[in-house]
């Protein structure tokens, strides 16, 4: 049953995905990116992966806010459709080639959903699942992993944040840009208030 | 204050009444992420989610003014070097960085999985800052470009 | 099957990037890509019947061993999505910069106009 909900899915999200990229609205466009994230919570549901399920929501949400905020009132102006016919083409050819290869790829992988052992003994999921709660203390496993096994992961991945969070404020501030050289080379700050 | 900053009166009654609940929804995902599905991930960002709430229903102003962005840079950094002296008190009581050197303690109660707790609230602080500042300097830009084009 | 579906979202995405024009579209084009590297993180790992990876109270652990599906994809692509939130904040960022000072979201234009 889970395979033909999560293949439905896909297709919804497909769909919601070329209208994301073909409608000429923006606004629409974006609440169509909106439909695509809100399957791919629902499909990670269906896949017993329900800490990621309430992260993409959140996520989701969030995402649909900053692409609104940045577009609404902003663009009003529809840019036409794009590139000249001769490198349409040339791109759909080029990833429809792309799409053959990538399928013959796909037939190395296991088939969905089928596997009987893939959690088997060698593997370090299976020392997770069944040593986490004495060694850890938590019945979340994936908190486990993440807080105690492979806790220096989530220290980069925060540093990684702090560091996007610097680069938001340094592409968007208004002080010591216009000015070029001379403010960044530690003139007061106050004079250069618009 | 402009008087039309915000959205209409229904819009900031539900805000006023709703907020709370999902300012603790996001402290009990973040605090409960060891034992029920969330973390600190989801937790923080439902955190930011409450206050961005503030911010699209009354106004920015009204917003900085509860947190500022000073506030929200005080919180992120703050967090961040929780998070890595938790990692030292790893290293000092424990035997390496980042252990987790605190009792396992009794299955399936809150105070039980030693530093993932407090490890998880650290996160949650600091994906909550960060995302609300972010959020408050992407809208805060286009506040600025309007004054100038007015 | 459920894989190729995946690929197409995957090239979906990709054709956002490369054929449109609008810088908007693009950025919508790389998170739809980021959603399909996600979703086949967490598909190559599922397992038919699989439960959720957490204990419930008064569970065996053997047999919660043998049923549960594999945390530690799930694990890796929940740091992903904070990063790519990230990511996509930054790009925004750049986009907003870049509308600034040209005008425009067009690329072509931005192109044009550069200098």
């Amino acid at each position: 049953m889970t395979p033909y909900i999560i293949a439905l899915l896909l297709v919804f999200m497909i769909i919601g995905a070329i209208i994301a990229l073909e409608i000429r609205d923006t606004l629409a466009a974006v609440v169509a990116l909106a439909a695509v994230g809100i399957g791919i919570s629902i499909a990670f549901l269906f896949m017993g992966a329900p800490d990621l399920a309430i992260t993409q929501v959140v996520v989701e949400v969030l995402v649909l806010l900053i692409l609104i905020r940045a577009t609404i009132s902003r663009d009003v102006t529809t840019i036409e459709a794009g590139r000249p016919q001769f490198v349409m083409t040339i791109s759909v050819c080029a990833l429809l080639i792309l799409l053959l290869f990538s399928l013959h790829m796909v037939e190395v992988l296991p088939t969905f959903g089928l596997q009987d052992h893939m959690v088997n003994i060698g593997n370090p999921s299976f020392h997770y699942l069944s040593e986490a709660l004495s060694e850890t203390g938590a019945a979340n496993i994936v908190t486990a992993i993440l807080l105690d096994y492979r806790v220096y992961d989530t220290l980069g991945e925060v540093t990684v944040l702090f560091v996007a969070l610097i680069g938001v404020w340094t592409v968007l501030r208004k002080k010591g840009r216009l000015r070029g050289e001379a403010v960044a080379f530690g003139q007061k700050e106050e004079d250069d208030e618009a | 204050m402009k008087p039309d900053q915000g959205m209409s009166l229904i819009v900031k009654t539900v805000t006023c009444w709703i907020n709370s609940f999902i300012f603790l929804f996001g402290i009990y995902v973040m605090l409960f992420g060891h034992i029920t599905p969330g973390g600190g991930f989801p937790g923080g960002v439902i955190i930011a989610c409450s206050f961005i709430l503030i911010t699209l229903a009354a106004g920015k102003e009204f917003a900085l003014k509860l947190f500022s962005l000073d506030d929200a840079s005080v919180v992120d950094s703050f967090s961040i070097f929780l998070f890595l002296f938790i990692g030292f008190l790893g290293l000092i009581l424990g035997n390496y960085f980042l252990q987790n050197f605190m009792a396992a303690g009794e299955p399936f109660r809150l105070p039980s999985a030693g530093t993932i707790v407090l490890n998880n609230v650290a996160i949650g602080l600091k994906v909550g800052a960060a995302i609300f500042a972010m959020f408050m300097y992407l809208s805060l830009f286009r506040l600025d470009e309007g004054e100038e084009t007015e | 099957m459920i894989y190729g579906l995946c690929l197409i979202l995957f090239l979906v995405g990709f054709y956002g990037i490369v054929v449109k024009r609008n810088l908007i579209k693009i950025i919508m084009g790389l998170i739809i890509m980021e959603y399909a590297v996600h979703l086949f993180i967490v598909l190559v790992s599922y397992q038919r019947g699989g439960i959720v990876p957490i204990l419930q109270e008064g569970q065996s652990i053997s047999e919660f061993v043998q049923l549960a599906v594999d945390p530690l994809p799930q694990v890796l692509v929940l740091t992903a999505i904070i990063i790519n939130f990230g990511i996509t904040a930054l790009v925004v960022a750049i986009a907003i910069r870049l509308y600034e000072k040209y005008g425009t979201f067009d690329i072509n234009e931005i192109r044009r106009l550069r200098g």
